[in-house]
């Protein structure tokens, strides 16, 4: 093969040797054996170069969890104020009431559970609700990122010195989560009644604040709740083939919109179980009275 | 308007490397790949550094900028304060070549692991059908342009190398997906995304997601299915009794 013409001279191209640069002191910790220090990787002293502030996120959320469990907590072993006799208010933190301290207006579905300081009164749903959240995918996010830091932000080390993840006990057992979903279902659904009775009260059939209340918690519980990821599997997700069943298709379509915003509902649901709560509390303590609309 | 940005660049290989700063005169619109061929032209010129389409669709030019995974081509200077220091190092997660360039081999490593498409037999007709919600989840994950960025991001195996043996990555779980959702696939890849892959160790802390620069949902919509397609297959006892009794599969 020929060329014709000239081609023109390679230009001189600048190097290390003639750049205006200089080198950056590195931290003096050093390199590491492990991780982003590991010795077949880039050399370089910082663990992360982030910048912005990626610890905020993980330090609002534990802030955030654990000011709620602390409510909770106290709330779950106050074992007052739960329940307002007079429009038949029934906070979700005592559904469903079956201690045999309940008052018997709010046990709804019999008094069998043992009465004692130690033991809920809603013994037989709050176990399971925790262990909803505990499991669902967005709070082992949450968690993990912020109370074991595994890792605490993306690209920042989790500085841990072993990780084998969800594969061995107890954290394999996250893999339950579809059956805390199951039984959450359930639990929404008695939380649901209870929003439902509330609107006959000792005078019958009345509308309060506390009623818009009671059921805008149903509603978080119930967008949370559908939004689960397990829910979404099971629904259809499984499925290979959406066009043999069109209506598993259709409920899978449906809870994959909400699914985008689990993470929302997650949040917006805790902090309404909290505001139910606190207004049961505060109208059944006598701190505030119930504004009715009719 | 032109102006002075200060780039702190990684410059090395295996053997040892230090960050260096230098100045390079950018012009407003640029990325930050402008801005290291504006270096490599006008002040180091074996600077070594991977490109191709500088259009976001090659995922060739990975590196991490200010700490984070991202593409340097879709990467604008405008997202920087003015007379911040940009730092542009190479993906930390893999073995390093020379400056930004890093060996990636891991994730073709991990690809070959990953099970063959094993389609039904054609129709009478020599062709096959699919209906289009059969196949539209796996047309998300087709949007991969394998830049490594969520391998490179995914704490498994960043912050533990010892991970990388038994773990394959947000990346290849997107193939395992696609498989076990295909409408033609005849193949059983559940106990393969647990034991070839190691899905069990991905905590979902939705890193990839975050860095993915085709904005697809990879933890929602394919390592969360996967997981659950592997609860199904291993750890739902209901789910076994029901294949028993009614001898079924759960996923036609």
């Amino acid at each position: 093969m020929t060329t014709t013409g000239t081609e023109e001279p390679e230009p001189d191209r600048p190097n290390r040797a003639n750049a205006t640069a200089s080198a950056v002191a590195e931290p003096a910790d050093g390199p590491l054996s492990g991780g982003v220090k590991a010795p077949s990787r880039a050399r370089i002293g910082w663990r992360t170069l982030r910048k912005d502030r990626y610890w905020l996120e993980p330090t609002l959320i534990v802030a955030g969890l654990s000011a709620w469990l602390l409510y909770g907590f106290v709330r779950v072993f106050m074992q007052d104020f739960y329940y307002v006799a007079e429009h038949h208010y029934l906070t979700p933190f005592y559904s469903p009431c079956t201690s045999t301290g309940c008052v018997e207006a709010a046990a709804h579905f019999g008094r069998f559970t043992p009465d004692h300081p130690l033991i809920p009164f809603a013994a037989l749903s709050l176990p399971f609700l925790l262990l909803l959240r505990l499991t669902c995918y967005y709070y082992r996010k949450a968690y993990y990122r912020s109370f074991w830091m595994s890792p605490p932000a993306c690209a920042v080390p989790d500085r841990h010195a072993s990780y084998t993840g969800e594969t061995r006990f107890p954290l394999i057992l996250q893999n339950l989560h579809r059956y805390t979903f199951y039984i959450a279902v359930v639990i929404v659904l008695i939380n649901t009644w209870d929003a439902i009775l509330a609107f006959g009260g000792e005078d019958g059939f009345g509308v309060g604040l506390g009623n818009l209340v009671l059921l805008f918690n149903v509603v978080m519980l119930w967008l949370y709740t559908l939004s689960c990821h397990s829910c979404r599997h099971v629904f259809g997700g499984r499925l290979r083939h959406f066009s043999r069943h069109p209506v598993r298709y259709r409920w899978w379509t449906f809870v994959s919109k909400l699914n985008t915003r689990h993470m929302q509902y997650a949040w917006m649901s805790l902090g309404s179980l909290f505001l139910v709560d606190f207004y049961v509390m505060a109208v059944a303590a006598g701190w505030i009275s119930d504004l009715r609309f009719f | 308007m032109t102006y002075d940005l200060n780039l702190r660049v990684w410059r090395g290989d295996a053997s040892g490397g230090e960050l260096t700063d230098y100045v390079v005169p950018v012009e407003e619109g640029e990325v930050v790949l402008d801005a290291l061929h504006r270096l490599q032209a006008t002040q180091t010129g074996d600077l070594a550094v991977r490109w191709n389409c500088k259009a976001g669709k090659c995922g060739s030019c990975s590196a991490e900028i200010n700490g984070k995974p991202r593409l340097t081509c879709m990467t604008r200077l405008s997202i920087f304060e003015p007379g911040e220091t940009v730092t542009v190092t190479p993906l930390r997660t893999f073995p390093v070549i020379r400056d930004l360039v890093t060996d990636v081999s891991y994730n073709y490593e991990k690809a070959k692991k990953v099970p063959t498409f094993s389609p039904e037999p054609r129709q009478a007709d020599g062709t096959y059908r699919m209906q289009q919600e059969d196949v539209q989840r796996g047309q998300e994950f087709r949007k991969c342009i394998e830049c490594f960025l969520c391998q490179s991001v995914c704490h498994v195996i960043r912050d533990h190398e010892e991970n990388k043996e038994a773990f394959s990555g947000p990346r290849l779980f997107l193939r395992y997906a696609e498989l076990q959702m295909h409408p033609l696939e005849t193949n059983d890849h559940r106990d393969a995304a647990r034991e070839e892959s190691g899905v069990g160790m991905c905590n979902i802390t939705k890193c990839c997601t975050e860095v993915c620069p085709e904005g697809i949902k990879i933890t929602d919509n394919a390592i969360i299915p996967v997981k659950e397609h592997v609860v199904d297959r291993s750890y739902d006892p209901v789910v076994w009794l029901g294949r028993k009794i009614f001898r079924r599969s759960s996923d036609d």
